[in-house]
């Protein structure tokens, strides 16, 4: 197991390595440099000032030794200083992690327990009408974007219904403390996660009607028939367990596009995590801030796929072997 | 069995799809016609009731929300279609010599995809655009970059079992070239599932480029879906069509592309249209 995932864990160097390569491309790509940026900010400079600031971030070396010192940076999580916001990109990242995490979790948790539920119903049921409205269903939530869906929960839940709030993630002039707090999070919470949710929904519902269907026509099943087992002991201890592999992959692979949905829906409601922090540096063309969340940002996704691939593992003894 | 036309036609959601896709078409391609006026052109009060003046009602400024979603089907589609087709041809490049050549090529070019299948998409879009600017030409690159993964995936793995079949080897004997054998023997019968996976593609096209628009990153001076939801969501208390009518209107489209492909997807495979 600990050469296994060492093995995985060097695996994961060259794509971090890309991110590094792409991140200095498009920081070369992007209009203006620091030093034309930090002269801009106040008000005009000399051009031998302009030179010197050059010099100290060190722009006036060749590609590569600026590329070096970059992957050097990085490596060392050292993501550079955002002017706009006056911190450590990395502080910012770090204080902005939390709120994103929190919504991502709870989406990845809602999303899995109804889309699993849904695909399992509409597999008993499968071509009667109960079968048709979890389908429909799905099809139309595979459709919709999310921020207009975001929207449509605000417009019923909070400025008709007055159930949930509007944006934010905890109301902040309460100053509530301990249980209450958690109490106003969680109230803050459920519209961001129904909004990013209702799309993994329909994927694993889909996903998982489809894997039902084929585990139950295989042969393990006629054997298990064959010495007895109920219908109800078939599905739940043979037929779901194994129906449910696919979409716990499909659940691993997806954790960058939740990511990328996190972005809007934080947009959506003023959540306050990465997605918003991105939003604000990508109108103030901060693109150190915005960079450094991108590669915070796979990094992050390099890693969970690692520990989905080693939690896999350790569940299917047969994926060893391979 | 039935024939491939009978199989797709008869299939009631895909002619719901189709019959909605042309609609949209239509409208895409006479928006001057229907809507002849600049879509951003005052033309009323504002906040003007649908089924009042204007059949959709008017915006913050009193512009026309239905002239709006006229000019938007054709900057929205127009966008999704070529990002779609850049990607399909990006896509299948690599798909098609990853597969054929095998070996170092194809571990080097897998390895490109896994990449740009590992890292956040929409994220990598979203900074694509900043750095590049907005503008419909760079939101073609950014979607069709963060897009073509799934074909090249796709056209490899057709790639890698036709190649082996007779009729290649036969190629091979009869002395073609690499590339004439690939362009003319092997490509050709990837076909059917990469007109699925490209018909599906132009759907996830749509919700990015509405979604990029949206968070005010879209073709600047050209209206667009995505942008007048977010025009419109900050009179959500006071004016609700401004921002469902669009969010519909995408939601519908989106929703047709995917009946229709996966319309397709039955009909090129009718053993698998069961599950």
């Amino acid at each position: 197991m600990g050469a296994y995932i060492l093995r995985r864990l060097l695996q994961t160097l060259p794509v971090v390595l890309m991110v590094v390569i792409v991140n200095f491309l498009l920081l070369q790509l992007a209009p203006g440099d620091l030093a034309t940026v930090l002269a801009g900010e106040a008000g005009g400079a000399p051009k031998e000032y302009i030179d010197a600031l050059r010099a100290r971030f060190g722009q006036d070396k060749p590609v590569y030794v600026q590329l070096l010192s970059y992957l050097g940076n990085l490596l060392t999580l050292d993501l550079g200083y955002s002017f706009r916001q006056s911190a450590p990109v990395l502080d910012l990242i770090l204080a902005r992690m939390g709120p994103t995490l929190l919504l991502m979790g709870t989406t990845l948790v809602v999303s899995l327990g109804v889309g699993v539920g849904m695909g399992v119903l509409a597999a008993l049921w499968v071509r009667t009408w109960k079968d048709h409205v979890i389908s429909v269903a799905a099809v139309v939530f595979y459709a919709m974007p999310l921020f207009w869906v975001g929207l449509m929960l605000v417009l019923f839940f909070s400025i008709k219904l007055a159930w949930f709030p509007t944006s934010g993630m905890e109301d902040v002039v309460a100053f509530n403390e301990g249980w209450a707090r958690v109490k106003d999070i969680a109230h803050h919470l459920v519209l961001p996660t129904l909004t990013l949710s209702l799309f993994y929904v329909a994927l694993y519902a889909r996903l998982m009607r489809a894997s039902m269907l084929e585990q139950r026509g295989l042969d393990y099943v006629t054997t298990a028939r064959a010495k007895g087992l109920t219908h109800a002991q078939i599905t739940t201890r043979h037929v779901f367990r194994n129906a449910l592999l696919p979409v716990v992959t499909m659940a691993g692979v997806q954790f960058g596009a939740l990511l990328g949905g996190s972005v809007v829906v934080e947009a959506v409601f003023a959540w306050p995590g990465l997605g918003q922090l991105a939003y604000q540096s990508l109108f103030a063309r901060d693109y150190n801030l915005l960079l450094g969340i991108f590669f915070m940002s796979a990094v992050l996704v390099v890693l969970i796929n690692l520990l989905v691939d080693v939690v896999y593992v350790a569940l299917d003894p047969r994926i060893r072997m391979g | 069995m039935k024939s491939f036309r009978s199989r797709f036609l008869t299939n009631p959601r895909v002619v719901v799809g189709l019959v909605w896709l042309a609609l949209v078409l239509l409208m895409a391609v006479f928006a001057d016609v229907l809507a002849p006026r600049d879509p951003f052109a005052i033309v009323g009060a504002p906040f003007g009731q649908p089924a009042g003046q204007f059949l959709l009602g008017t915006d913050s400024l009193g512009r026309d929300v239905l002239a709006g979603l006229i000019h938007g089907s054709r900057t929205t589609l127009l966008i999704a279609v070529l990002a779609t087709l850049a990607a399909v041809a990006f896509g299948t490049a690599v798909g098609a010599l990853a597969g054929y050549f095998g070996g170092w090529v194809d571990d080097l070019l897998m390895r490109l995809t896994e990449f740009f299948q590992t890292i956040p998409s929409f994220l990598f879009a979203i900074v694509l655009i900043a750095v590049l600017s907005p503008s419909a030409t760079n939101l073609v690159i950014a979607i069709a970059v963060v897009s073509w993964p799934p074909i090249a995936r796709v056209v490899r793995g057709e790639v890698l079992s036709v190649k082996s079949r007779e009729f290649v080897q036969a190629a091979v004997v009869a002395g073609q070239r690499d590339l004439a054998i690939l362009v003319t023997q092997v490509l050709p019968n990837t076909l059917s599932p990469l007109i699925v996976t490209g018909s599906l593609l132009v759907a996830t096209a749509i919700l990015v480029e509405s979604a990029l628009s949206f968070l005010g990153l879209g073709a600047p001076n050209q209206m667009s879906w995505g942008f007048m939801v977010g025009a419109g969501r900050s009179f959500l208390r006071d004016a609700w069509w401004l921002v469902t009518m669009p969010g519909v209107v995408i939601l519908v489209t989106v929703l047709s592309i995917n009946l229709v492909g996966e319309g397709l997807n039955d009909a090129l495979n009718p053993r698998l249209a069961d599950l």
